[in-house]
């Protein structure tokens, strides 16, 4: 019996989740197959043949793949796992869009979100935004899990590499097109794999001011994030939103600047190594999981905040 | 053209979560519920195209026990012209649900799906992908824009890494993210007329399905907390703290 984990890259890379779902997969002790599905991205497999503990890599190359929709991955998914006891994706969008459609094609269930492998048929996922978390026992012979990557350490082990295979698959039409995407355009690190993020939240009171945590987040070098207040605000695009429904980060640095704390924001947050809230109000939740919180005007603290940055040489320009 | 929105009865999304005593369920007793807050958003974009003209029929339809009712009356009272309750006091899967929806959905023959991209209680983030893939429909998730040409719908949806334009045809399930619209509240007049408006009851048993319990519930947990930290009194305080104690700052 073997897992099937499908890899995400951008043809030329993997994915920083890849590691982590390695990591994740380890304690289930089965023969470990790579499915690397995308235009031109032999070197996503070779990068992925030479990680400890994967079996067997295969390459699926077609033009259809360069933007895979689930109409058309789906259905090669279905065909590879078919004899594959576990078929494992990173809870990123990709994966929460073709996973469960592949699920349904393979006519069993899935378990989103893992945070923990209890037993090989038993896991645990966050439910209600991070408010409780279930255990659930999984009763098909064939597992499908979408696996929170910031929950598991990454492997790192190296191997000589495993062999590379291009298995026969049937891509079905589909009416679907793609036209195109617009990438958000950052100098800054990405959310996902930042040591250091710098979040601001309604706080700040507007999108003018909201530059004072961009400029705090450029001297350090880190990620900008946002609270769903201040994207729903219009301070900043979405793609910079941290919490359950936006992206979950687990950076070893994290301020929350002007964000009181609501559940979902703390639902994104509790994996960072050290949380620093900066709030006017001392009553606000953010307080509650902060290692280190300071009550004051972030209008004033920030600045300051910044000189003494430079003063001490902490920054990055 | 035919819209039909599913909806889900969940805790209000601003009520407190409270794990039961024996960890085998979320109290709901004395919590006020509501119809799941990215399926009102599903509705919205449902009626703004029926007053745009595009649709003109726009159905509201759940799964659930009888008090699901409220549930389609509150969509009713949005402004669906009509509603289905397939009943049924089992919880279901994702899979299951998907299986359901195919069902009524090939009897009823719409045009689009729209659905909220995930309930507020389970988070699964999974039924319409199912839906869409057990149809074999197109399948667009996370829209935050859609626009109706004839039979051509394009839709840009949120990704982790910005935004991607999709075009497709119709019939297609689409699933909303949080930035497509902001819902209307109800009206009283609108209340009351809901009331009279059509509310068809399909008995599950009667769709002749053979649903499998496909995933077991063992428990639920309250989440882990992070221990509390400490109050700084300066950003000298807090930036010694990162320096010497935390060691994060180079």
């Amino acid at each position: 019996m073997t897992i099937l984990l499908v890899a995400e890259h951008d043809h030329q890379h993997l994915d920083a989740t890849f590691a982590h779902l390695l990591g994740a997969v380890q304690s289930l002790g089965q023969e470990l197959v790579v499915l690397v599905a995308g235009h031109h991205c032999a070197a996503v497999a070779a990068e992925a043949a030479a990680y400890q503990s994967v079996g067997t890599v295969w390459l699926v190359e077609a033009p259809a793949f360069e933007h895979p929709l689930a109409e058309q991955l789906s259905p090669v998914l279905a065909q590879l796992a078919h004899d594959c006891e576990y078929l494992v994706m990173a809870a990123t969008t990709l994966g929460k869009n073709i996973l469960p459609r592949t699920a349904a094609l393979l006519g069993v269930s899935q378990v989103s979100d893992v945070t923990a492998i209890v037993s090989p048929d038993t896991f645990e996922h966050p439910i209600y935004a991070g408010n409780a978390v279930e255990t659930v026992q999984i009763l098909d012979k064939q597992k499908i899990l979408s696996i929170r990557a910031t929950a598991f350490a990454a492997a790192t082990g190296q191997q000589a590499s495993c062999p590379v295979e291009k298995p026969a698959v049937q891509i079905p039409d589909c009416p679907t097109r793609f036209v195109r995407r617009e990438l958000s355009q950052s100098v800054r690190p990405d959310l996902t794999n930042a040591k250091i993020i710098v979040s601001g939240g309604r706080g700040l009171q507007s999108k003018e001011q909201f530059k004072l945590v961009e400029d705090l987040a450029d001297k350090l070098g880190a990620a900008l994030g946002a609270s769903r207040a201040a994207v729903d605000a219009g301070f900043i695009s979405n793609d910079h939103q941290v919490g359950q429904t936006g992206k979950i980060v687990a950076p070893k640095l994290y301020f929350a600047i002007g964000i009181s704390g609501a559940i979902q924001h703390v639902a994104g947050i509790k994996d960072a190594q050290i949380i620093v809230a900066i709030n006017k109000d001392e009553n606000a939740p953010i307080f509650q999981i902060a290692n280190y919180g300071l009550v004051g005007d972030l209008f004033e603290v920030v600045p300051k905040l910044v000189l003494e940055l430079q003063q001490r040489g902490l920054c990055k320009c | 053209m035919k819209i039909l929105v599913t909806v889900k009865r969940v805790i209000d999304p601003y009520a407190r979560i409270r794990v039961n005593t024996d960890q085998s369920e979320i109290e709901t007793r004395n919590v006020k519920m509501a119809m799941n807050p990215f399926d009102e958003i599903a509705l919205e974009a449902a009626l703004r195209l029926r007053e745009s003209q595009i649709a003109q029929e726009v159905i509201v339809l759940t799964i659930g026990p009888e008090v699901c009712q409220e549930t389609l009356r509150h969509g009713l009272a949005l402004g669906a012209d009509r509603a289905i309750l397939v009943r049924s006091d089992d919880a279901h899967c994702s899979f299951n649900r998907a299986k359901i929806l195919q069902k009524t959905i090939l009897q009823e023959n719409p045009d689009l799906v729209l659905m909220g991209k995930q309930a507020i209680d389970d988070d699964n983030n999974q039924t319409p992908q199912m839906l869409a893939g057990l149809l074999n429909w197109p399948q667009i998730t996370f829209a935050s824009q859609l626009e109706i040409s004839g039979r051509e719908l394009t839709v840009t949806r949120e990704i982790d890494q910005g935004l991607e334009l999709l075009q497709t045809t119709l019939p297609a399930v689409v699933s909303v993210d949080l930035r497509l619209n902001q819902p209307r509240y109800a009206s009283l007049p609108n209340i009351m007329k809901a009331k009279q408006k059509p509310l068809q009851i399909i008995e599950l048993d009667s769709l002749g399905l053979n649903l499998q319990t496909h995933i077991k519930m063992v428990k639920i947990k309250n989440p882990s907390r992070r221990p509390g930290g400490m109050m700084v009194e300066s950003v000298t305080a807090l930036l010694d703290k990162l320096q010497y104690e935390a060691k994060v700052l180079p």
